[in-house]
């Protein structure tokens, strides 16, 4: 295999490649990346065995074939080559070796052979439809905060992508929660999607999704299964496991008859909790929220270390309110309203409130509250 | 010499008798009164708190531990003369004992009677700290003018108000460091009352054993046997570097404590590490059911414990023994602090599914770890468990009827299987 390709477009594809690939491994190939040159083009593959994401890039080529070398050590070094270089790789399968060139720089790396590398078997999805870049981006964004991170209950830690009953007939619906929170995003659904299985997409491959959504033109093309999601664009696959496991009925968990209705600034709010907030050095900090006509005072009391209040103007007409919540969980939550203005939902202080942006009800969020 | 008459409290210069209450229990000792780290370690003190409780069994022989298969955590005095000894397997001691009364321990009332001791303690000073239920090490240091009278004094005032109080009795060590009060309480148990002054330490030192050091367990002497270490004189042979080389840390120790140093302060904020329960069957068993029963009363007594120091645990941990004596313990850490038996009990279910197959058991044992104070247990509730919060406070309103109505006035069906 012998190929020369951009520096720019070499670095892209093989630091989507390396980020897949667990820093600690204890199967060697694992820790490489699958190159293969063919006519016009030059493929990246990295597993970690649960995500598959291949990444391609046109180079020129002049000997086609197919080596593995080390991801980090490859991208670490094109990284530091100069701006603009043209870099060439050329595979020594006798010697083992893949020497990459670039100006006067050299480097010589070890391989292993690419018949080793495990590629992720090819499946049947179930449901195959395309999504704009910017609707899938909201899904996961607003909703990948929530995902837990607790082991016993695995099925959580992820975001459950599936087809759901909105306001307005049926949605493209994602939901995350760690049992504390709970986000619920809802997007018009695309055609093609309406027979797609419900799954639960792994945190991490919400991360690496991440990556195929910053352009605001690009197309997705998803496919799901019950046991794979494959997220592509013209240079990037990703195709991951999702979680085997039932995502539980969070349905019940939303509150229907929250009748107690504040509204508020979302970011004055926000940098309000943050600045109470900062009295108390313990994990689980709890500020308090007591409303009144028009009137919400956010306060913190750390008996060890000191007490904090501030006034907000509102708007609430409802009876007098106490209630508690964790100052991380209010932030989070807050800071995902960027239209208009945060409403919230309480019934007492010891149920979980809602929260939604406006009275938009495509993006609802609940949280429990904390005694205090 | 100056000497103090243990019941009377009457301090006095010479003679072997008191010479205002003619009572022969007379302490005397060069450095009576200028010692002051002491060492309180209560008489057979769990046997003595059911004889307590239950004055027929005064003159009986107690030994409180498991039924049949565990051992014997406390043995009464009766049932020391007849070589009944703490640790020993029950069966062993009713081989020795058999007309033995053996009562299952009963902690909370322990922990509770350990409380007023405590209470006690603290009003002679500030700095006592805990060992275990029944002993404790307390610095009077400066102390003498506060109470008017000697460390030696408020020493005997105490034992002679346990008695009086609490009817228990219990010995004490007054040294110049922890290392020879602790030795020094253990040496004429029960009712003992002992001082070792720093004139004497190393007479009284050279000629002891060195597993007399508190940590010393049969492997440190195993490897001190072989380095020819068996007692403090040996010790006092090697010097500084040579122990260091030999055994690290412990090295550096013993090479203070051979001469009689212990530098470590007496502190009252010994944090505490983990909070366990444990308990070993009638006969080995598989039955899951009667294993969960187990479960339930350990993570139930774990929580007692925990709940009573002001604590909660980030790590919940199952441990079984097999019926060859094999452990297996399994962890799990938790986004939030446990502190609830309900918590211990589900988080140590779900491990008990991974050690199942490995049954039958004969010991099992739950834990919390990690520990940090309860106050850090966030108070939210769990959206997709609406049941825990109504379990929680269930558990706490029991909590509140046992502490009214006592241990048993409450308990969960489980805890009966």
């Amino acid at each position: 295999m012998k190929l020369s390709i951009e520096r720019g477009a070499l670095l892209k594809a093989v630091a989507q490649a390396q980020s897949v690939v667990e820093r600690r491994n204890t199967i060697p190939i694992l820790a490489n990346v699958l190159i293969e040159a063919e006519g016009d083009t030059v493929q990246f593959r990295a597993t970690d065995l649960d995500i598959e994401v291949v990444d391609r890039a046109p180079a020129h080529v002049d000997r086609a074939g197919a080596t593995t070398v080390a991801a980090t050590t490859l991208h670490e070094i094109v990284r530091k080559l100069p701006d603009g270089a043209l870099v060439t790789l050329t595979a020594d399968s006798a010697a083992g070796r893949l020497a990459v060139d670039a100006g006067r720089s050299s480097f010589s790396l070890a391989t292993l052979p690419k018949e080793d590398f495990p590629v992720m078997a090819s499946s049947e999805y179930e449901s195959n439809f395309t999504a704009p870049a910017p609707v899938l981006r909201r899904l996961f964004d607003k909703s990948k905060f929530a995902i837990s991170t607790e082991e016993t209950r695995y099925y959580l830690n992820g975001v459950y992508m599936h087809v759901a009953e909105g306001e307005d007939g049926r949605v493209l619906r994602c939901v995350a929660t760690d049992g504390h929170r709970l986000a619920r995003i809802d997007a018009p659904l695309p055609e093609g999607a309406e027979t797609m299985p419900g799954v639960i997409v792994p945190r991490k491959t919400v991360g690496e999704l991440r990556k195929l959504l910053d352009d605001d033109e690009a197309k997705i093309a998803v496919s799901v299964s019950e046991t794979k999601v494959r997220f592509a664009t013209p240079a990037i696959t990703l195709t991951s496991k999702v979680i085997d496991g039932t995502f539980p009925d969070y349905t019940r968990v939303i509150p229907q008859g929250n009748t107690r209705r504040l509204e508020v600034d979302a970011s004055e709010f926000a940098k309000a909790v943050d600045r109470v907030a900062t009295v108390s050095s313990e994990r689980s900090r709890a500020v308090k929220l007591q409303l009144d006509e028009d009137r919400l005072i956010l306060s913190v009391n750390a008996p060890d270390s000191g007490a904090a209040e501030e006034e907000l103007a509102v708007a609430y007409g409802d009876d007098r309110l106490e209630i508690g919540f964790n100052a991380k969980y209010l932030l989070e939550i807050a800071s995902q309203v960027d239209r208009e203005n945060a409403v919230f939902m309480f019934n007492s202080a010891g149920d979980p409130t809602l929260m939604r942006e406006g009275d938009d009800q495509s993006a609802v969020y609940v949280v429990m509250p904390m005694r205090v | 010499m100056p000497a103090l008459c243990r019941d009377c409290l009457h301090p006095f210069e010479t003679g072997s008798r008191c010479p205002a209450c003619r009572s022969p229990r007379v302490l005397s000792h060069p450095e009576l009164f200028s010692l002051s780290i002491a060492h309180m370690d209560c008489d057979a003190f769990y046997a003595s708190v059911e004889k307590r409780e239950d004055p027929s069994l005064a003159d009986k022989p107690v030994i409180i531990g498991g039924r049949h298969r565990g051992v014997v955590s406390t043995a009464c005095y009766v049932a020391r003369i007849r070589g009944v000894r703490s640790a020993m397997p029950m069966f062993q001691a009713l081989k020795l004992c058999p007309d033995a009364v053996v009562l299952k321990p009963r902690m909370s009332l322990y922990a509770e009677v350990s409380k007023q001791i405590r209470t006690m303690m603290e009003e002679l000073t500030p700095a006592v700290q805990p060992l275990s239920l029944d002993e404790a090490f307390l610095d009077l240091s400066g102390t003498q003018r506060l109470h008017g009278a000697p460390p030696a004094v408020m020493l005997a005032r105490l034992v002679r108000r346990m008695k009086d109080e609490l009817g228990l009795t219990g010995s004490i060590g007054l040294s110049h460091n922890k290392f020879l009060a602790k030795v020094a309480s253990d040496l004429d148990k029960p009712r003992g009352f002992r001082v070792i002054g720093k004139a004497e330490t190393p007479d009284f030192l050279r000629d002891q054993p060195v597993r007399l050091i508190w940590g010393i367990g049969p492997a440190s002497q195993e490897a001190l046997d072989r380095a020819g270490i068996r007692t403090f004189a040996d010790l006092l042979r090697w010097d500084r570097t040579a122990l260091h080389a030999r055994f690290g840390s412990m090295g550096e120790r013993l090479w203070h404590l051979a001469r009689g140093e212990d530098h470590r302060r007496v502190s009252a904020h010994e944090p505490v590490k983990s909070i366990s329960s444990e308990t070993t069957f009638d006969a080995d068993t598989a039955d899951p059911d009667i294993l969960d029963g187990h479960i339930w009363r350990m993570a139930e007594k774990t929580a007692d414990r925990a709940k009573a120091r002001g604590l909660a645990g980030r790590v919940v941990t199952l441990k079984v023994k097999k019926a060859d004596h094999a452990i297996i313990t399994r962890r799990l850490s938790l986004r939030e602090p446990a502190q609830l038996a309900d918590t211990i009990y589900r988080t140590a279910r779900g491990l008990y599914e991974q050690v199942a197959g490995e049954g039958p058991f004969r010991l099992l044992g739950c834990g919390i770890s990690q520990l940090v104070p309860e106050t850090e247990v966030s108070a939210a509730g769990d959206l997709l468990d609406p049941g825990a919060r109504q379990r929680g406070e269930a558990e706490r309103a029991a909590d509140r009827i046992r502490a009214r109505f006592g241990p048993d006035a409450i308990v969960k069906g489980r805890a009966l299987r």
